[in-house]
């Protein structure tokens, strides 16, 4: 078949319009689900029903949005630390070390303890985020020195820094504080736990009981009951937090220079900005949030310090800021849907399956560049007059 | 088809980018074995005519013929294919290699073994060809400018271009150099080329150009007239709609306290070579110092160490502070402003916009600093204001900076440095690229600095903008201060002898002895 027209790609002269980028990424991921289900296909699956056993199993009910929000949590923290460093060029790969950190620093504050046993929650759990920005700032702070002072290559220290915060925690869990020889410490007093949702079942069921307005809308739109939600505080810090790195980002003095130094180093030094204080503070800075993704994740999932308690979480947080384009609120969406992939990782068998979409989302949104850069055209096949140059 | 006698015909060239009409129906002609000068105002639209031509921009209408041939291009390939080569503005090189592996860079042969010895030996027959020279051997960092822009004529040259685009090549050009480039061009058109040359030195024009075209706002207003019996000041009649002014009317030198004062400063450029050997000087408020000098003599090494972008040993005094090896926020602080020498690496940032890059110094205090947040408000209103103040030509102040024509980007920073209200300013090559117009409102804006008891330490390779606008002249020569004049007794051939080395005293001697002999 000879179609009457080829399809050219053309460099973009003009700029692309402010929503296209966003298209291109939700498009990109529409087309992931597309290609995946034809793969599906090809292998004799049933692409249509596993999409929406997908879907059920991710946002079919507010119990499994509840799961969902839960694994999006810790991914938006460290897709936000490594927002802040990639908008300054700093390739901070070292998340994932920072996150150990920052559960370890945090998880001092009960193990230890710096505070005694019957401390309210009030006190303990602002002081374990403050250790586990600690904790993660410090992480940070090592490769920082080294890039600002001695230029040794960020990509290197903080790869390698993740090896040593894994090990570093074992080595505690192992050794100092195993709960009867389990790979994991004994679990955290309550004071020591996020609030979740579900904690707060018995009165609401009580409340719903009474009727009313909105308890009569509560069991319409399906939330008669709570129990079992796992959604903790973590989630609101997750989201308080990308409200202020954007604020620090587009809004303060900061983010202005953070801006300037990634854009063009050498006009940052001419407009008098410090580099070398400026590289360790925003590694700081991605190592606290990183960090801080530790803390919740420790308090709010697992109550207590153990192995692995990330699965990855501080590479994926690389890919979220990549797909996110360096936007923070772009990094909750994009987070969320991790999130899901994570959750359906989980129910759906074989799992390898969601790691298989996740692979090819990540593929076509970075093709879809493409589209930011060049245009297609469609061309008539018929020779245009002598020197005539195509109309716009 | 019959032999067309024009090597390119452009006819109603229309190109769009958002917010502006680059091009408005364009005609261009370039016969061949002509030189053909492209002139017109800042974003007039020059560079994206010929990047149209150059397979860079596709023009939303309009038709194209290449030799009589109708061409459609779709990338710069296909320019080159049909014999386009364009150096443009900014240089397009990579530094870490050599001149050879650059200008075989992208090329199909050779395709897999690299017997550089062999290409170094044609890349030599083709200088001794144009006259054009240069190490082959040598890596680009180490070239100076004029040498690095040898290198792309080179490049065009080498895959074939029977028509070379020149963008502003004479910029960047010490005054030898530029006698040099020009001797080069003529030899090329003697060899059958074809050229287009864009600049804004209008003499430049009237000594090679065979026809000159001149675009404003897009819109040609002169098409292909002869230059031949062109003054300097019809071209500017052309360009910019009215009477340029080529002297300025400067009030009597009044200096007051001294404001920088340089002792014996020793310092080294990039690749570690002393660059400056004791230099000293002194300028005060309400004063210009020029410093003449060929470029590459220690110029922007002395406005760096000055600024605090580079270490130095001696001292800088600036209002009886010590300033030298401080930061440059120390500078910044001391009220001391800096027009650098590199606009796109070192002055600008390039994806930023241009309020952004118009808040550079200033965002720290109000009123543009509020707290610890940016009031991106008055931000913006203020870059408004500096662009209608400086006819800064762009869509609006969104727009990024590398999206400004080059002059226009200029503007940017000078707008930023003066509106600043400086102390100090030091200014290297402020009117660059700029168009005749341009320049004229520049140096008034300086003069008015200077009334306002700044004190202007003035940088510049153009003698003609150093007599008209300098208090005194300093003149340098290989990191060494070779004698400073005052303005009003200084002598042009003096200025030149000092350039190359003569020390301002053994002038002096020189014409004691002669007096004695013709007493
Ligand atoms: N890629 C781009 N996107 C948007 N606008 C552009 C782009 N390139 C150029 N322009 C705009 O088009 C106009 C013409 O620019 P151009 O670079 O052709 O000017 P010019 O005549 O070469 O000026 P100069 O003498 O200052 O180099 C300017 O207003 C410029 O801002
Ligand atoms: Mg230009």
């Amino acid at each position: 078949m000879k179609l009457p027209f080829t399809i050219t790609f053309e460099k973009r002269v003009e700029d692309y319009p402010k929503w296209l980028p966003a298209a291109t990424s939700i498009g990109s991921v529409v087309v992931a689900f597309i290609i995946s289900g034809f793969l599906l296909k090809l292998v004799g699956g049933e692409p249509i029903r596993v999409m929406n056993f997908f879907f059920q199993a991710t946002f079919g009910s507010w119990a499994v949005i509840s799961d969902t929000l839960v694994k999006a949590t810790p991914l938006i923290l460290v897709g936000l630390a490594c927002t802040v460093a990639f908008k300054m060029k700093l390739w901070n790969i070292g998340a994932e070390g920072q996150f150990y950190m920052g559960a370890f620093f945090a998880s001092l504050v009960v193990l230890v303890p710096l505070v005694p046993p019957e401390t309210s929650g009030f006190i303990v759990l602002p002081l374990m985020a403050i250790m586990g920005m600690v904790g993660g700032a410090a992480w940070g702070f090592i490769p920082g020195v080294l890039k600002a002072k001695l230029q040794v290559n960020e990509i290197i220290t903080t790869l390698m820094l993740n090896y040593v915060a894994i090990l570093w925690n074992n080595f505690w869990i192992f050794n100092k504080w195993s709960d009867a020889g389990f790979q994991m410490t004994p679990v955290f007093e309550k004071s020591a736990w996020l609030a979740r949702i579900t904690d707060y079942a018995r009165p609401y069921s009580e409340f719903i009981e009474t009727g009313g307005g909105l308890a009569t809308f509560m069991t319409a739109i399906g939330l008669e009951r709570i129990s079992g939600m796992t959604l903790h505080l973590g989630f609101i810090i997750a989201v308080v937090a990308a409200v202020v790195v954007w604020w620090i980002l587009e809004r303060s003095k900061w983010g202005y220079e953070i801006k300037l130094i990634g854009d063009n180093k050498e006009a940052a030094r001419y407009a008098g900005i410090n580099i070398v204080r400026n590289i360790i503070l925003v590694m700081m800075l991605s190592g606290a949030l990183a960090g801080l993704a530790g803390m919740t994740e420790i308090t709010g999932v697992v109550h207590r310090l153990q192995e692995r308690i990330s699965p990855g979480y501080g590479f994926t947080g690389i890919i979220i800021a990549w797909l996110a384009k360096l936007n923070p609120f772009a990094v909750i969406l994009v987070s969320v849907l991790f999130g899901a992939l994570l959750v359906a990782g989980r129910e759906i068998q074989p799992a390898g399956l969601s790691q298989l979409l996740q692979g090819i989302i990540l593929f076509m949104v970075i093709s879809s560049d493409v589209l930011l850069r060049y245009q297609i055209r469609f061309v008539r096949l018929h020779k245009p007059a002598a020197g005539e140059v195509e109309p716009a | 088809m019959t032999e067309s006698p024009f090597a390119v015909d452009m006819q109603n060239i229309v190109i769009r980018f958002p917010g502006v009409l680059a091009n408005d129906h364009v005609n261009f002609t370039l016969g061949q074995g002509e030189i053909h000068a492209l002139l017109g105002e800042n974003g007039a639209g020059k560079s994206t005519l010929m990047n149209a031509l150059a397979g860079l921009y596709k023009p939303a209408s309009g038709t194209m013929k290449v030799y009589g041939e109708p061409v459609n291009f779709s990338s710069p390939k296909d320019a080159i294919a049909k014999g386009i080569g364009m150096v443009h503005q900014h240089f397009m090189l990579v530094p870490n290699q050599t001149v050879t592996e650059n200008i075989l860079l992208g090329l199909n042969e050779p395709r897999f073994r690299m017997s550089l010895k062999k290409y170094d030996q044609k890349v030599l027959e083709l200088q001794e060809q144009f006259g054009l020279r240069v190490d082959p051997t040598a890596l680009i960092w180490q070239l100076s400018v004029g040498e690095q822009q040898r290198v792309e004529i080179l490049k065009t040259l080498y895959r074939g271009a029977k028509i070379l685009i020149m963008d502003e090549p004479t910029a960047v050009l010490a005054p030898q150099e530029i006698d040099e480039l020009m001797e080069t061009m003529k030899a090329m058109v003697a060899t059958g080329k074809s050229i287009i040359f864009i600049s804004h030195k209008l003499q430049e024009v009237t000594a090679v150009a065979d026809r000159v075209t001149v675009l404003r706002k897009g819109v040609v207003t002169a098409e292909g007239i002869a230059a031949s019996g062109m003054t300097k000041r019809d071209l500017a009649n052309l360009m910019v709609g009215r009477d340029v002014v080529f002297t300025i009317q400067k009030t009597p030198h009044n200096p007051g306290d001294v404001v920088l004062d340089v002792k014996d400063v020793r310092g080294e450029n990039n690749k570690g070579v002393p660059a400056l050997r004791g230099v000293s000087l002194a300028v005060r408020s309400g004063e210009i110092l020029g410093i003449a000098g060929v470029s590459g003599n220690g110029q922007s090494e002395l406005a760096e160490v000055i600024t605090g972008m580079r270490e130095c040993t001696g001292s800088i005094l600036i209002n009886g502070e010590e300033m030298a090896n401080k930061p440059p926020i120390a500078a910044i602080k001391a009220g001391v402003a800096h027009v650098p020498e590199d606009r796109t690496h070192v002055g600008s940032a390039p994806s930023m916009s241009i309020t952004d890059n118009t808040i550079m110094k200033s965002y720290r205090q109000p009123p543009v600093g509020k707290g610890w947040s940016i009031d991106s408000k008055y931000a913006r209103a203020n870059a408004q204001e500096l662009k209608e103040a400086y006819g800064i030509l762009a869509p609006s102040v969104d727009t990024m900076a590398r999206k400004l024509s080059g002059g226009n980007l200029q503007k940017v920073i000078l707008a930023r440095e003066i509106s600043g209200g400086p102390k100090l300013m030091v200014a290297v090559q402020p009117t660059r690229g700029l168009d005749v117009g341009a320049i004229e409102a520049i140096q008034r804006l300086i003069l008015a600095q200077r009334e306002e008891g700044t004190a202007v330490l003035l940088v510049s390779e153009e003698l003609e903008e150093l007599l008209s606008l300098s208090d005194r002249i300093a003149v340098i020569y290989e990191g060494e201060i070779m004698g400073t004049v005052l303005t009003d007794q200084a002598n042009v051939d003096e200025l030149g002898l000092m350039m190359t080395g003569t020390r301002l005293d053994h002038l002096k001697k020189f014409e004691e002895v002669s007096h004695h002999e013709e007493a």
